[in-house]
């Protein structure tokens, strides 16, 4: 019989055979990087209606978080402030700023101003952000150090292996109940011994099963 | 104690010769191989759009039910699982005569497996194509079926590695690539004759590529015959194992009728009964459409009878150990729910059951019944429908009638039920069709080995041939 395939085909089996593994590998591996939140969310930085500066008040004017986002200790929703909240200052402070100008305009029209949703968790999820405080997690461990954003983009992935983590180990996140505002906070040398502490007396059990947060 | 080496004939009986019509090795690589070379006949053509257009259907309603759900089938509470798991379960279940074949009588040397092993292989990965597809179906929502892998997420979240469910997709899985890898080894010698044997360039590079080089030198046939066994070996275990991760879907769970330790053994026992009877099935007909009288004989048969015999009879007895346990467990639920099974509203099924799988094989204690193509031919016909009204009856049974009364209800099946049911043997059939138009259907390398010619010995006490 004539020979029909060059010598080369003799090698083609393997060749096949590594490609399918690696493609098969790098197809479940780039769904995994290129596909979580990880890649797609964090960074998300809308532009919003107002320039507001997240640095300016939080930061260098050190204001706390709690005078715009009064509920978030009591309330499951941390609130966006209404624009009369704005207007405690801004009616005596910076009253022609060009951007302030939508701030007025709202003011005056009595409509809400329409800011952009940064961090997102899917409805399907339930999130509270009281029991959070109230257990002792500090605003920082999901935003990020905010007071130092003149935007305010998404710093953590909102995953749910993400919240996972630190429900299954929440040592590093607890702080004493006065210091949960606190930006650029370091864990004290005796955090482990704290964080025990907290756990049992406040009781902290956060869940890890199915309905634990959907309910 | 001294070991004296006689060569003897093994066996005091007279031997049936395994093939007849004085083959040569020419006349079975002429006759096999012709199969797949000579014009597509008419009634092939005929009877391939026929199983076409069923699949074509079975598709068509797969795509329904994806646009709008499972809603489409009869399930309602309480049966939550109904015809898909039956048919998968009733599919898987005939893809275990294949490496039963292949394998297990490999291994014990059972020379007669060479005329249907391959047939029965390449029976075996079409139902398991055909069963795998129901599972992925039933999820309703599939474009989430890669939840049932273990695939790494930003979620951390894996299947329950607790659950049985998870399993099956390992073992079924692990079954098809096995099985495949299995028959796609014992076709190399055969896709290497009909290279040789290719007439057009396109033939000659398509079996070439297919049977990857082989040129049948004794180092090749070396290392061929130990893949071969090393397959057959890895393949045994899952002739067991398969089917009794299936029946852990049902055992694991408390439903009185599913939850009970006798369920692996029965189901293997059940399988293995269900794919003689396809492979009989397909094989008589096989057999009559392309005259292969002289390889696959009446011998063959009555030994695929047998064994579909004793495995009828196992199945038998499972169902008879299944009443004594509901008795003598003193249980009440169990007690209750196999006299509903046989006396409820779905008796209709059950003695269906009984009578397909039990009842009409026991007429093959009869050596004429055993050995009357057309009397076998019905009989598998009947146990391919018993053995899907058992799986029928074990998971709607069990469903409709569980602890709470008040929630008990008539299953009853819609169109698509139906439908979907019919058009998974279109699937079946179609690929099958195109098996054994362009594939060689019985391993023409394997049946030579049988041959007399195959085994130029000269035994004691025999007269020498010369």
């Amino acid at each position: 019989m004539a020979q029909i395939f060059p010598k080369w085909t003799n090698k083609l089996p393997l060749v096949v055979l590594i490609a399918v593994l690696g493609f098969l590998t790098s197809a479940v591996g780039l769904f995994w990087y290129f596909g979580s939140p990880k890649y797609t969310d964090v960074g998300y930085r809308p532009v919003q209606p107002v320039a507001y500066s997240h640095k300016l008040h939080a930061g260098d004017l050190g204001m706390d978080c709690r005078y715009c986002h009064t509920d978030v200790e009591r309330s499951a929703h941390a609130n966006i402030p209404s624009t009369q909240t704005c207007m405690n200052c801004h009616t005596l402070v910076k009253t022609d700023s060009e951007k302030m100008l939508p701030v007025r305009e709202s003011w005056a029209n009595k409509e809400p101003i329409e800011w952009v949703r940064v961090h997102n968790v899917p409805d399907y999820a339930y999130f509270d952000h009281s029991a959070h405080l109230n257990a002792g997690v500090g605003c920082e461990s999901c935003h990020g150090n905010v007071a130092a954003m003149e935007i305010v983009e998404l710093k953590q992935t909102l995953s749910m292996g993400w919240c996972l983590d630190c429900h299954r180990a929440p040592q590093q996140h607890l702080r004493p109940q006065d210091q949960l505002t606190v930006m650029n906070w370091a864990a004290p040398v005796n955090q482990a011994e704290f964080a025990a502490l907290m756990i049992k007396t406040k009781n902290i059990k956060p869940p890890v099963d199915c309905s634990g947060c959907h309910r | 104690m001294s070991v004296t080496l006689t060569k003897s004939k093994p066996g005091a009986l007279e031997e049936v010769p395994l093939i007849k019509g004085n083959q040569t090795f020419r006349s079975i690589t002429e006759k096999i191989s012709e199969i797949t070379e000579r014009k597509t006949a008419l009634t092939w053509v005929l009877l391939f759009s026929l199983a076409a257009s069923v699949a074509l259907l079975f598709f068509a309603q797969i795509g329904y039910l994806f646009w709008e759900g499972i809603g489409i089938w009869g399930l309602q509470n309480p049966v939550g699982w109904g015809w898909a798991i039956v048919n998968f379960v009733f599919w898987v279940g005939i893809g275990h005569a294949g490496t039963l074949i292949s394998a297990v009588l490999f291994l014990f040397r059972q020379k007669w497996r060479t005329s249907i092993n391959r047939f029965a292989e390449a029976m075996t990965i079409f139902a398991v194509i055909v069963a795998l597809v129901f599972p992925g179906i039933h999820v309703g929502r599939v474009w989430v079926a890669y939840f049932m892998f273990p695939l790494p997420n930003q979620m951390q979240m894996w299947p329950n590695f607790r659950s049985p469910l998870l399993w099956d997709i390992f073992a079924v899985g692990t079954y098809f690539t096995v099985s495949l890898m299995f028959w796609y080894t014992g076709l190399i010698p055969d896709l290497a004759t009909l290279r040789d044997r290719a007439k057009t360039r396109l033939r000659k590079i398509t079996m070439g590529i297919l049977a990857l080089g082989w040129r049948g030198g004794n180092k090749q046939w070396k290392h061929y015959e130990m893949a071969y066994l090393l397959l057959a070996g890895l393949s045994t275990p899952l002739v067991l194992s398969v089917h009794s991760v299936v029946s852990t879907d049902f055992a694991t769970s408390i439903i009185p009728g599913w939850h009970t330790t006798i369920f692996p053994p029965y189901f293997v026992a059940g399988a293995i009964f269900s794919g003689f009877a396809m492979v009989l099935t397909l094989a008589i007909i096989a057999r009559k459409a392309y005259g292969l009288e002289n390889i696959i004989t009446i011998q063959h048969f009555e030994k695929m009878n047998k064994i579909i015999m004793v495995t009828g009879m196992m199945v038998g007895y499972a169902y008879g150990m299944e009443f004594f346990i509901a008795w003598y467990s003193g249980n009440e639920y169990e007690k209750f729910a196999f006299i509903n099974r046989a006396f409820g509203p779905y008796a209709w099924a059950y003695w269906i059951m009984i009578t397909c799988n039990v009842l009409i094989p026991q007429l093959y204690w009869s050596k004429k019944m055993r050995t009357s193509v057309p009397v076998m031919f019905t009989i598998s016909i009947f146990v391919n429908i018993g053995m899907w009204f058992e799986r029928f009856v074990i998971t709607v049974t069990s469903l409709a009638n569980d602890y709470l009364p008040s929630s008990w209800d008539y299953y009853s099946p819609t169109i698509f039920d139906i439908g979907l049911l019919i058009g998974s043997f279109g699937l079946f059939f179609s690929l099958f069709l195109l098996f054994i138009r362009f594939l060689p259907m019985i391993s023409m390398a394997e049946v030579k080995g049988v041959l007399p010619q195959a085994d130029p010995h000269h035994y004691e006490g025999e007269a020498h041939h010369g």
